[in-house]
Order: structure tokens, then C-alpha cells, then sequence
């Protein structure tokens, strides 16, 4: 046993190589300012943002997409909450509101049902867009609608997975020793599909929750690791992480999703990255295009930087002075799990 | 976007259970779990994404002996 006391008077003093530490996921990014996490730790262990906010790496084209759809007539967009105020290359969805587009918030795989028989004259489209978090509620629409055999539901799919992600930062950014894995994707996908990537990387894969406890835990597990030079996957979050996962859920993704090769915002084309409708459900697909989309940052912003763990929010030249969350450059400025976003509600001081 | 909220089942009626999160109670889908009214899940966007095998404290706990075998 030890006590979190030990753990923050280690992780304070620790003069060892520095360490770079990315946290995959815009929630724990989050959790790090709640907490105050860097002004425990030592300033050689750093703690970098990843790319985890599944808003920021969406493609503009395919909110393009939504906007124009939006603005059909008779057609109706149902999408998350956090998608609406990231721009396309003209506009956002909140934007398109303004100018009589029709969007409504999607709150659960019920109650999109609910208004497709409600209103069997519109058209919806769903904003399908997340990480395996949030796929299994877009499997659920899919397997309802087949079951009421709905015919105004279609999916507008950009929907990505985690690993070939980490696997990308792995071969393409050197300079991170460690990753803090994200908790709620690790709901679904299990603690195993990390075990390849520490086989293959040698570099811990710590698995935690959202406490700062949880986060301290995490960065003292892989401060161990690093020193002892042996690395594993460790579960910090057995309450809801098993090393499956949630097997009814991925059986549902498999039914009705499959896997291609995916542009990432600010990143590119990631092979094996992105999820659509199988071809058997083609028909429920509203167009999801997979062809090279633009991911280009907008000028002066550096986005790809930030979603690649090369600099902190800080480092942009435009963070604070003209872009800010009622000025956004780029998507992580916009986005509550982006990280410039995070940083900028957070007095944007790297504490 | 991967936001999840703990809560606890209150009464399950077909594929949607009534949930206390944090004294508001919500409707949601069950469809990805086994679950019973008392258990304690994760919530996600409308949806249970898990039960929750052990309570937040006790899972800290376990932490700590955890990490201190480690050293
Ligand atoms: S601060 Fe703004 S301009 Fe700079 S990287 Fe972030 S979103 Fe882009």
C-alpha cells in the first residue's frame, strides 16, 4: 500500500530523465487543470494532448455535409451537442441554424426513433461522429430502425478508432515515452487492445479514470515502469474497464460497421482508422465520403501540432491573442474537448 | 464527446431503465448491458455503456494497494 501522499511527494521530486507523457483523451486533458496535476508533479514529467477530441480530427468536408443537408428541404440533422459549433469550410452547423437550417440534438439512440415515427416526413440525418465510446449508440439506432423498420433515418458516418491513432503517434512522433489510454474508449474496446502497441513500442499504456487520484496513479505507475525499464498495460479503472471490454457492444459495432481507411483532421490518412456501414446496409448510408478530404489547418493555426502532442496550446502564436473559443482559428479552439479550448478556459498557463 | 456519467438503475422497463444521476433521474437505453435495478452503471450518451463492478472509493483504494506492490 501507498498512500497518495507518497505517490504526489515522488511524482514532486522526481529528477529522473524527463518524461513525456500524452494523454490521449480531451476529458483527461480536462481533469489534469480540475486537479492541478502539473503543479504536483515535477516539471520533468510533462503532460502532452493527443489526439482524443473525436470534433477536432472530424473533416471540414464532412461538416460541410451536415450544413448542406441541414439546409435540405425536409431534411433534418440530428447530431451531438459538441458538433455544433465546429466550422466546414464555410460554416458550422449552429451557423446554418441561424440561416434556417434544421438541426436538432441528438440525446440518446431512443430518442432519434422517437422523432423519425413522430415526424415520418423529414428526413433525418445522424451526425455519427466519435470513438468507440460512442459508435455502439450509432449501432443501436441502426438495429432499431431495421427492427421498426424505419425508412427516415440515415447515417453520416466519420466515426474512428483509437489504436490505429496511437499506432500513427507511435510510428511517425518520437519523443513520447508514455500514453495515459483514454477510460471510456477503453470501456468498450477492453484493456487488451493496447498490448500490441506495448509489445511492439515498449512503452507503458496506463489505463485510468478521471479522479486526480486516478491521473496521479497513473503518472507514478508509468514513472515506475519507465525507471524499472519494464513495460506493460496496467488498468487503473477495473470499475467499468475489463481486458475485453464490452462484448455486446463491439458485436453490435461488427454487425453493422466496418472498417476503411480514414482522413484525420490536421493529420491525413490513417489506414484502418474509420468505421462505415457494411455494404449490406448501404442503403441507411447518406453519403459518407472516405475520398482524400481537406485537413488542412486554417492559416497561422496549429492544430496539427497540438493533436500530435508536438506543442501545447501556449506554443501557437495565435492562442489568446486572436484565436479564443468567441474567435476559434481551429477546431481544438472550438471544441469543449479540445485542447486549445481546454487550456484557454483554464487561463491558458501551463500550472 | 466521451463523456460518461455514473448513476444508479432505478426500475428497467424493457430496453430503457430509469437511472438516479446524481438525484436527477434520466431514461436510458440498456440495450449493451445485463443489468438490475440497484446496480450502478456508466452512462454515455443516452445509452449504459457498462455496470460498474465496484464503487469509486473502493476502486481508489484498490488503487493504491495496487501501485504500492509495484515499488
Ligand atoms: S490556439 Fe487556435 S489557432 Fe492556435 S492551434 Fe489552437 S485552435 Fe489553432
Amino acid at each position: 500500500m501507498i498512500t497518495l501522499e507518497q505517490v504526489i511527494k515522488e511524482l514532486g521530486s522526481y529528477d529522473g530523465r524527463p518524461i513525456k507523457i500524452m494523454e490521449v483523451c480531451g476529458t483527461h486533458t480536462s481533469s489534469i487543470f480540475k486537479h492541478g496535476i502539473r503543479s504536483l508533479i515535477s516539471p520533468k514529467l510533462e503532460l502532452i494532448s493527443g489526439p482524443g477530441c473525436p470534433v477536432c480530427v472530424t473533416s471540414a468536408l464532412y461538416i460541410d455535409k451536415l450544413v448542406e443537408y441541414s439546409l435540405m428541404e425536409k431534411h433534418c440533422v440530428l447530431t451531438f451537442a459538441d458538433m455544433l459549433k465546429v466550422k466546414g469550410t464555410t460554416m458550422s452547423l449552429t451557423e446554418a441554424k441561424a440561416v434556417g437550417g434544421k438541426v436538432r440534438m441528438l440525446y440518446s439512440p431512443l430518442s432519434a426513433i422517437k422523432l423519425a415515427k413522430e415526424e415520418p416526413d423529414t428526413q433525418f440525418i445522424i451526425a455519427a461522429v466519435g470513438f468507440e465510446t460512442t459508435t455502439p449508440i450509432y449501432a443501436l439506432i441502426m438495429e432499431e430502425v431495421i427492427k421498426s423498420n424505419i425508412n427516415n433515418i440515415r447515417l453520416l458516418t466519420s466515426m474512428k478508432t483509437i489504436l490505429p491513432a496511437l499506432t500513427y503517434i507511435c510510428d511517425n512522433e518520437k519523443g513520447i515515452d508514455a500514453f495515459l489510454c483514454p477510460g471510456h474508449v477503453s470501456v468498450i474496446t477492453g484493456s487488451r487492445i493496447y498490448e500490441e502497441l506495448v509489445m511492439k513500442y515498449q512503452k507503458p499504456f496506463v489505463i485510468a479514470g478521471f479522479e486526480g487520484e486516478h491521473i496521479l496513479g497513473a503518472v507514478y505507475e508509468i514513472v515506475q515502469q519507465i525507471t524499472e525499464g519494464s513495460f506493460h498495460t496496467k488498468n487503473l479503472y477495473p470499475s467499468v474497464v475489463s481486458v475485453e471490454g464490452n462484448k455486446k457492444a463491439q458485436e453490435l459495432v461488427e454487425e453493422y460497421f466496418e472498417e476503411v481507411d480514414d482522413d484525420w483532421r490536421e493529420i491525413g490518412r490513417i489506414p484502418s482508422s474509420g468505421l462505415r456501414l457494411r455494404e449490406k446496409y448501404h442503403s441507411y448510408d447518406a453519403g459518407s465520403s472516405f475520398a482524400a478530404s481537406q485537413t488542412d489547418s486554417p492559416k497561422g493555426c496549429r492544430c496539427r501540432d497540438v493533436v500530435l502532442g508536438r506543442i501545447h496550446p501556449v506554443d501557437c502564436p495565435l492562442f489568446h491573442k486572436v484565436c479564443t473559443p468567441m474567435n476559434a482559428i481551429g477546431p481544438c479552439m472550438v471544441s469543449t474537448e479540445g485542447a486549445c479550448g481546454i487550456w484557454y478556459k483554464n487561463g491558458g498557463k501551463n500550472q | 464527446m466521451c463523456v460518461a456519467v455514473p448513476g444508479k438503475i432505478i426500475e428497467i422497463n424493457g430496453n430503457t431503465a430509469k437511472i438516479n444521476v446524481m438525484n436527477n433521474i434520466t431514461e436510458a437505453d440498456i440495450r449493451l448491458v445485463s443489468a438490475k435495478p440497484g446496480d450502478y452503471v456508466l452512462l454515455h450518451a443516452g445509452c449504459v455503456l457498462e455496470v460498474m463492478k465496484k464503487d469509486a472509493a473502493e476502486e481508489l483504494i484498490e488503487l493504491f494497494q495496487e501501485l504500492g506492490e509495484t515499488v
